[in-house]
């Protein structure tokens, strides 16, 4: 089975976050995934380099999960967040809700992905034909 | 006492590598493993703006008092997602 919130360097699988999840009582379902893209701010990106702070991010994962489930009426969540080398198109990260009727899915879902950008201890480096850069993103 | 200081992304670049072991006096703060690290690789003082920090993998102030053993993380601005 697979954890609700992971860190892994292997290829993320969308169904498996969904099918980790609590969901007898379940109406809805809601993923988000983040992907890489072959441009970030007018420069070319060729591959994006994630690298975390594994023990912690978990930690905050189940701290961002906590949050969630506070704000809104959801019955689970799992947070999955790839690191290493990334090549355009896949997914950066994936996140997965379940609830009882659909608004509350979606509503925790965008909470999550923004919160994880707030405060999950993850870095992006952009590789492009004009050399690298390590992100620093203003939430 | 001895505490480790774990350095990511730009920071370990700039120190290579992702852990520095700091022996500090009793009543040493985060920010007090901070200064000892950048003295030790002054490439991280340049890069220090924005930066936040982990207590035993909890975020925590400057202030934060240490006690052996810990271990204290240097926190980039953040870009995961």
């Amino acid at each position: 089975m697979t954890p609700h919130f992971l860190v892994s360097a292997d290829t993320l699988d969308e169904r498996a976050a969904v099918e980790c999840l609590a969901s007898d009582g379940a109406g809805a379902v809601a993923t988000f995934v983040g992907r890489v893209r072959n441009s970030s701010r007018g420069r070319d990106v060729t591959r994006l380099e994630y690298e975390a702070y594994p023990e912690m991010a978990q930690r905050v994962f189940e701290q961002i999960a906590d949050e969630a489930k506070t704000r809104h009426e959801i019955i689970d969540i799992a947070i999955h967040h790839r690191v290493g080398s990334l090549s355009i198109g896949e997914a950066s990260v994936v996140i997965a809700v379940s609830s009882r009727h659909r608004a509350a899915a979606f509503d925790a879902c965008r909470f999550a992905i923004d919160r994880l950008k707030q405060i999950a201890p993850i870095w992006k480096k952009e590789h492009g034909p004009d050399g690298s850069v390590w992100v620093e993103d203003r939430p | 006492m001895q505490v480790t200081v774990r350095l990511f992304a730009a920071h370990r670049e700039a120190a290579g590598t992702h852990v520095v072991v700091a022996e500090l006096p009793d009543g040493a703060t985060v920010s007090d493993a901070l200064e000892r690290v950048c003295a030790q690789h002054p490439a991280i003082a340049k890069s220090a703006r924005g930066i936040a920090f982990a207590l035993n993998r909890t975020h925590v102030s400057a202030d934060a008092a240490l006690a052996d053993g810990d271990e204290v993380a240097l926190l980039p601005p953040v870009a995961g997602g």
